[in-house]
């Protein structure tokens, strides 16, 4: 590994401004990187070498601006997100060769910052799982260990960004999906309060839920992050109008001396490794002895969060997946005799299982004679579970809390009990189902496993700044994790 | 653990049907039980209380963002029609309808 692709986005990102690295230097790091680890790793759907280097080089040619925080980075996203003129799969054969005409708000706002995107990182099929196996293409796997699954769906992004191959990723988080895999990866991930960032050019799937944040190596870097893509946007009529904070800026207003931090108690019962609780309890005593003063919290509705959350998940995915007909774009069943055959063929050879099982459960909670015990049923519990929340965080700067109930799992493992793979989420979901935002960090490591333990920080509504703060305070006691060697 | 529910082959059949999906055989059978676990599991909500509770669809602060009602050309015809599996330089081409 070369020494630039250790640097953090934060340094590198100086570096660049100061002209000690150029942009195609920085970038041929990158993709020399991926040319080590992608065997091992395989966290990449696509890779776009020669954009890449055409970007780097009409870069290096204006020279540095510091009006781009990101100028001359290099970055990756998930294939959730349109990038124009460059294939986005979502990880699904039925949108094997589609590609988009238009840039995502965010991708747009990458690219307005000075960022370079080497490529399109590996995920769940249409985000739908925790271990990254759901996608139709290719098996990532965890750069801390790679017999282990990286997490997911964002598993592609945080075992990019963990392996060095760039300094950032974008990820998609609906009910875990950057959080989970951030901390099985061992890197920082955050997903944003909903509405903090546009969706515009997002392949949706719970649209209630999604949100897109950042998955880096450090908070620093997660904020910088943050400020490029959060922001207002009419063509997401859920994004929320409120102005940008400026996040690195910020990152030293809250000490951890005197913070008050909610620990739910349910989220330490039944089904938390006992290498987790051990790395989460001693992590909890560094932070009280740094001055952090914990409380305990009680969020009684957690045991029906999960279904709670599939349920609506499921069912906002049967409604946007209905839109892969075969007839805009996307793969088209051959030798069809009528439209109806059309439809249910191009569906049925193009999507993967575990999509299919999410469509057909949400068009069963939503349909006629179930609708009431389960769809609306889940909307009212959404309701208690996000009450109990900000009651929860009424008196505390933030929660604090494990994001995985157990460190990174072999690869396979999981491949035939889905109900067991959902049960994994239930530290997760519940923010997506309260629009809260959420920072994950690593805080230690299993003593048995020796594999990266997360820790989430949970805040009140648009309250990023302080989880980023603090989040920025505890690195103090947990320093970043290295890059490893992948191999 | 909850009680299993029990999910015919029929049922899930209907769900394909529902969804403009088709399963095979062998995915009826591995459908059914697992859609009938997952189902079983969903019955925990029974449990919970939630006389007076109003539903909550949308996590959003902020309220609607309506607009003007203006038409706009912000898509051009060629690129909409660029990821077509079938179509002329002005339709999208599916199988005889009528």
């Amino acid at each position: 590994m070369s020494d630039i692709t250790s640097l953090s986005l934060t340094q590198v990102a100086e570096a660049l401004q100061r002209k000690t690295y150029s942009a195609v230097e920085v970038t041929t790091s990158c993709l020399a990187r991926i040319d080590a680890t992608e065997p091992n790793i395989g966290a990449l759907l696509t890779v776009d070498r020669e954009g890449a280097l055409a970007t780097a080089q009409a870069l290096d040619e204006q020279g540095p601006d510091p009006a781009r925080p990101l100028w001359g980075v290099p970055v990756t996203v998930k294939d959730a997100l349109s990038t124009k003129g460059l294939r986005t799969t979502a990880a699904s054969r039925i949108l094997d060769n589609y590609i988009p005409y238009y840039d995502a708000f965010v991708v747009q706002k990458l690219r307005e910052a000075g960022a370079i995107i080497l490529g399109k990182a590996n995920m769940d099929e249409f985000a739908m799982g925790s271990t990254t196996e759901n996608s139709a293409y290719k098996t990532t796997h965890n750069p801390r260990d790679t017999r282990k699954a990286p997490g997911g769906s964002s598993g592609g992004s945080a075992a990019s960004v963990t392996a060095g191959q760039c300094f950032a990723s974008l990820g998609t988080d609906t009910g875990g999906s950057i959080r989970q895999p951030a901390a099985l990866c061992g890197c920082v991930g955050l997903k944003p309060t909903y509405g903090r960032v546009s969706r515009y050019g997002v392949i949706a799937y719970g649209s209630s839920l999604d949100q897109v944040g950042p998955l880096t190596r450090t908070v620093s870097d997660c904020a910088h992050m943050l400020a490029v893509i959060a922001g207002h946007d009419k063509r997401d009529a859920t994004s929320d109008p409120r102005p940008v904070p400026d996040y690195a800026a910020s990152l030293n207003i809250r000490p951890l001396k005197g913070a008050r931090l909610g620990i739910p108690a349910e989220f330490f019962g039944n089904g938390l490794a006992p290498e987790v609780q051990a790395a989460c309890h001693k992590a909890m005593d560094a932070a009280a002895t740094q001055g952090a003063e914990l409380v305990d919290v009680h969020l009684p509705h957690t045991d029906a969060a999960i279904a709670t959350y599939y349920i609506i998940a499921m069912a906002e995915a049967s409604s946007n997946l209905a839109r892969y007909d075969g007839v805009r774009y996307g793969r088209r069943a051959t030798h069809c005799s009528n439209l109806e055959e059309l439809y249910v063929r191009s569906r049925s050879e193009g999507f993967g299982q575990e999509v299919k099982r999410r469509i057909m459960l949400g068009a069963y909670v939503l349909s006629s004679g179930y609708y009431d015990a389960y769809y609306r049923k889940a909307a009212q519990v959404r309701r208690l579970i996000r009450d109990e929340y900000l009651a929860a965080l009424d008196h505390c700067d933030a929660l604090w809390a494990p994001v995985s109930p157990v460190t990174a799992w072999d690869l396979g493992s999981h491949a035939d009990d889905p109900l067991q793979m959902y049960l994994m989420d239930a530290y997760t979901l519940s923010l997506n189902l309260a629009g809260l935002p959420g920072l994950s960090m690593p805080v230690g490591l299993g003593q048995e496993s020796g594999l990266p333990v997360g820790m989430q920080l949970i805040g009140k509504p648009f309250a990023e700044t302080e989880l980023l703060s603090l989040g920025h305070a505890l690195e103090y006691i947990f320093p970043p994790l290295a890059v490893p060697p992948c191999n | 653990m909850s009680d299993p529910k029990i999910i015919s082959r029929e049922e899930v059949v209907h769900m394909a049907t529902l969804s403009r999906l088709s399963v095979t055989e062998d995915e009826q059978e591995l459908f059914a039980r697992q859609l009938g676990d997952i189902l079983a599991y969903m019955d925990v909500l029974s449990r919970v209380d939630t006389s007076h509770v109003e539903p909550l669809y949308s996590p959003a602060m902020h309220s609607g963002c309506l607009r003007e009602d203006e038409g706009i050309c912000h898509r051009k015809r060629e690129d909409v029609l660029f990821n077509a599996p079938e179509a002329d330089d002005s339709y999208f081409i599916v199988p005889r309808i009528v």
